[in-house]
């Protein structure tokens, strides 16, 4: 299977080409920033001296490719540098919050992927009847909503009147039992379920639908199986390509996009870190979030792509 | 006498079409047929298209194609009206007692699924037979079908097999699950006249050793004419005769069965050659971009003024990349091309418009050669503007003459492609190539597309074109019965080569070489035992060898 080979392998150094070009990007994006971070870190009352002084110990003085390649270097060691605020080291810091953001993403994950794709069966199968009609209304409405509204819409009927969930995540500890665990993130996992599940619903119906032309399921049906059955059996097993392509693109969200949930759950992820040193102006950590942010974006894009390439059996089974 | 395991009465079947412009509405596509088929034998449903024979074939698996619904009539299928018993009753019925074969095996097989289990999924899913016992079957069904590697086959995916096989497959398929009937839906029209033989003798021979019934679909009487029992005649939905195979083909009543028969008998004298050829196509070797194998080896053939050139061969063969490279579309890796006493630039940027006019070409599907926006006027003025200068009144008096010539009166030169019928869009593009005066047309499977008597339509009107306007034609066909018709000198094409080339009558005439043997025998004749006379000729040439 050479072509198999040859086209995983060109992809996958395409999704790392890419994210080096990613890399200069958030590199020279943070650096054209007004402002200076050895202003920012002593305040408007420090003298010339101290300035200079923190511009040199922090190598602010080389040039900015020196800067980047010794960046870089550091971030492919694991070194991503230390906070300027806290003079805390980033990626243990980070490593602690990526495992609280994955766990979040994970979760919801489980519940939307699956949901997702059966709610898409389910409206292909009564397509144009009630059950397609009050699936699409639904998860439309859930889309349209802005995702920190149902945070808040969540938080006070179940967390607030209902009492059947913590209306906030703050009181997440990484080392208390997964019960526990999971009752405090079970907001949060909600709304992200919401946000993430009118996508992927919607592309699995369109993409399974367009293959129900097929003459294929035409002999299918005239094989006397039950609509679901062909659904499941023919249909589905070709629209997997554009299926997966959708749902990592919604992982990924679920990573990335997690920002405006973890500030309104408190939630101590990846997302609240990065909010808290934008605002703080701690660009060595707005340039590790950056960078990690890129990476899973580009690694699920690239799952993605993979799985569409095994996807086909024409590649899978050569002649 | 027991009843019969078919029978149709006063089926009606109706469809939704969407005119653009106009309002949805309900037509009668098919307007009250009977017929009755007993256990064990084959009813042929021949027609054109549009005839409603798909359609009907469909209907005894209660199953209509798109909008299409039974409207009036009763199915019944061992004894039970399938119609009144409601889905649930249709779906025991289909894979289980009623199968059908499409047209197209490659897009009938799910991609993503193995051979094997498609064929016997039916079967299983009835309940009929236990997985091992179907697969047994399916392999039973392989070898009688005569399919290389009976065992194995069923572990490959659609993809991996051959159009021929995959036929052959689908055969399998639909005989799996020990139907009582089978709907075989045009399951050859779409292969090679060499692979639709084999296919042919298959499907018969799987009809035999399992003793179902069959209703075979087909618009080529000669085909359906080997296998069935029994034939109807269809036209626009209507039944216009039925009787059996004999007397259908030896002693049609109808006037329109009587055409169907006679299909293909035009004549044409041939031509001698002259002296100096307008095309001259020299040592053509060329292969396409990316590709490392060349698909036109060493081709030379010559068209001569006023006479036509038959490129002949089956798919793949080479014929269409040899028109892609006389028009400029493909520039060969060596060889020349002369064309009217001068040499042709291999590149279509380095020709000159004379060299575009004096080389016109006609498609193969009219549909898309022409723009659906543009009025029959516009398309065939077109040409008129570009090469000669023309306008208004001068431009409007050509374009009738040229519909005039293509026997489409003044009145279309208004209408949209949408409102012309098939052969009618053929003939516009043919007064478009017209109206350059070419030299040279190149027809590429002009009447493949088309229904046998449009085809003939088509064919004549060439013929008097040529005569008329002196043109010469490289026609390029898959159909031997075409090229009998109208070609003066012939081009045998198999996998790139031209494997013989000489004037119509010493290239159709023996001794033969083993390709263009097996090409021509292979050409369905339009009468009884034909199949098995050329079936039994060729074991006993294999036996001999």
């Amino acid at each position: 299977m050479p072509t198999l080979v040859k086209l995983l392998a060109q992809r996958i150094a395409l999704g790392l080409l890419l994210l080096f070009l990613v890399s200069i990007l958030i590199f020279a994006g943070t650096n054209i920033l007004p402002g200076d971070v050895a202003q920012s870190i002593l305040g408007q009352s420090a003298t010339p001296e101290a300035l200079a002084n923190l511009r040199k110990e922090l190598g602010l003085n080389d040039p900015v490719v020196t800067r980047y390649f010794s960046w870089l270097g550091g971030a492919l060691h694991g070194d991503l540098g230390t906070a300027l605020t806290s003079r805390l080291d980033i990626a243990t810091e980070i490593g602690r919050r990526l495992g609280n953001t994955l766990f979040l993403a994970f979760w919801a994950a489980v519940i939307a992927v699956p949901l997702a794709i059966f709610l898409g069966l389910l409206a292909v199968r009564y397509r144009d009847r009630w059950p397609d009609k009050v699936i699409s209304a639904f998860t439309l409405a859930s889309i349209s909503v802005p995702e920190f509204l149902i945070g808040y819409l969540l938080m006070f009927f179940i967390g607030v009147k209902l009492r059947w969930f913590p209306s906030t995540a703050i009181s997440y500890r990484p080392d208390a039992d997964l019960f526990t665990r999971l009752e405090s993130i079970a907001l949060p996992v909600a709304v992200l379920t919401f946000v993430v599940l009118a996508h992927m619903m919607r592309m699995t119906r369109a993409a399974i639908l367009n293959v129900m032309q097929s003459a294929y399921i035409e002999t299918a049906e005239l094989k006397g199986l039950r609509m679901f059955t062909i659904i499941w059996r023919h249909a589905f097993p070709n629209s997997i390509a554009p299926i997966v392509n959708v749902v990592m693109l919604n992982l990924a969200y679920l990573v990335v996009g997690v920002v405006v949930i973890e500030v309104v759950f408190v939630y101590p992820g990846m997302g609240q870190y990065l909010v808290d040193h934008v605002s703080k102006r701690d660009v060595p950590v707005v340039q590790a979030c950056g960078l990690i942010f890129a990476a899973v974006y580009i690694g699920m894009n690239l799952i993605a792509d993979v799985v569409s390439i095994l996807a086909n059996p024409r590649l899978r089974h050569p002649k | 006498m027991s009843d019969p395991l078919v029978k149709v009465k006063n089926l009606k079947i109706g469809a939704t079409v969407y005119p653009p412009g106009e309002k949805p509405h309900d037509i009668e596509i098919v307007h009250g047929v009977d017929f009755e088929l007993e256990k064990g034998k084959v009813l042929g449903l021949i027609g054109e298209s549009g005839a409603g024979k798909s359609t009907i074939g469909l209907s005894t698996l209660g199953y209509g194609r798109g909008g299409v619904e039974i409207t009036g009539g009763e199915v019944w299928i061992n004894g039970r009206d399938i119609l009144k018993g409601g889905l649930g009753a249709l779906r025991k019925l289909r894979g289980s007692e009623v199968t059908y074969v499409s047209q197209s095996a490659a897009a009938s097989f799910n991609p993503a699924k193995k051979i094997m289990d498609q064929v016997t999924e039916a079967a299983i899913r009835h309940g009929k037979f236990s997985k091992s016992e179907a697969e047994k079957r399916a392999v039973d069904l392989f070898r009688q079908l005569s399919l290389p590697n009976p065992e194995t086959i069923g572990n490959r995916y659609p993809h991996q097999v051959s159009g021929g096989q995959l036929q052959r497959c689908m055969t399998a398929l639909a005989l799996c699950p020990q139907p009582d009937l089978v709907v075989f839906d045009e399951p050859t029209t779409a292969l090679d006249v060499t692979t639709q033989i084999d296919v042919l003798a298959a499907i018969k021979q799987a009809i035999a050793a399992t003793g179902v019934a069959a209703l075979y679909i087909t618009h080529d009487l000669a085909v359906v004419a080997q296998v069935s029992d029994h034939i109807m005649v269809l036209r626009n939905g209507d039944m216009v005769e039925y009787g059996d195979t004999d007397q259908i083909i030896n002693a049609p009543r109808e006037e329109y069965t009587q055409a169907l028969v006679s299909v293909r008998s035009i004549t044409h004298e041939e031509k001698k050659p002259t002296p100096e050829p307008v095309l001259t196509v020299k040592g053509i070797n060329a292969r396409y971009r990316g590709t490392n194998f060349d698909v036109l080896k060493n081709v030379n053939v010559e068209v001569h003024p006023g006479q036509t050139l038959a490129v002949v061969g089956e798919s793949g063969s080479g014929k269409s990349t040899l028109a892609r490279v006389i028009t400029g579309l493909l520039p060969p890796r060596d060889g020349k091309i002369e064309f009217a006493g001068r040499n042709l630039s291999a590149d279509l940027k380095g020709r000159t418009r004379e060299d575009l006019r004096e080389l016109q070409m006609i498609y193969q599907m009219a549909d898309v050669a022409m723009n659906p926006r543009q009025t029959v006027g516009t398309i065939i003025g077109r040409p008129l503007e570009f090469y000669f200068g023309m306008k208004g009144k001068a431009k409007r008096e050509r374009i009738q003459e040229l519909l005039d010539e293509i026997e489409l009166g003044t009145g279309f030169i208004d209408r949209y492609p949408a409102e012309l019928s098939g052969g009618q869009k053929q003939r516009v593009c043919i007064a478009r190539a017209l109206a350059a005066k070419p030299k040279l047309i190149i027809c590429d499977e002009v009447t493949s597309a088309l229904d046998p008597l449009v085809a003939d339509g088509i064919l004549k009107l060439l013929l008097n074109l040529q005569k008329v306007e002196d043109v010469a034609y490289l026609f390029i066909t898959h159909d031997i019965a075409t090229v009998r018709a109208i070609a003066d000198s012939i081009a045998v094409m198999y996998q790139g080569k031209v494997v013989r080339y000489g004037p119509k009558s010493q290239v159709l005439s023996p001794p033969f070489d083993d390709y263009t043997d097996l090409l021509l025998s292979s050409v369905p004749e339009m009468r009884l035992g034909w199949l098995e006379e050329v079936i039994e000729h060729r074991r006993m040439e294999s036996a001999g060898n």
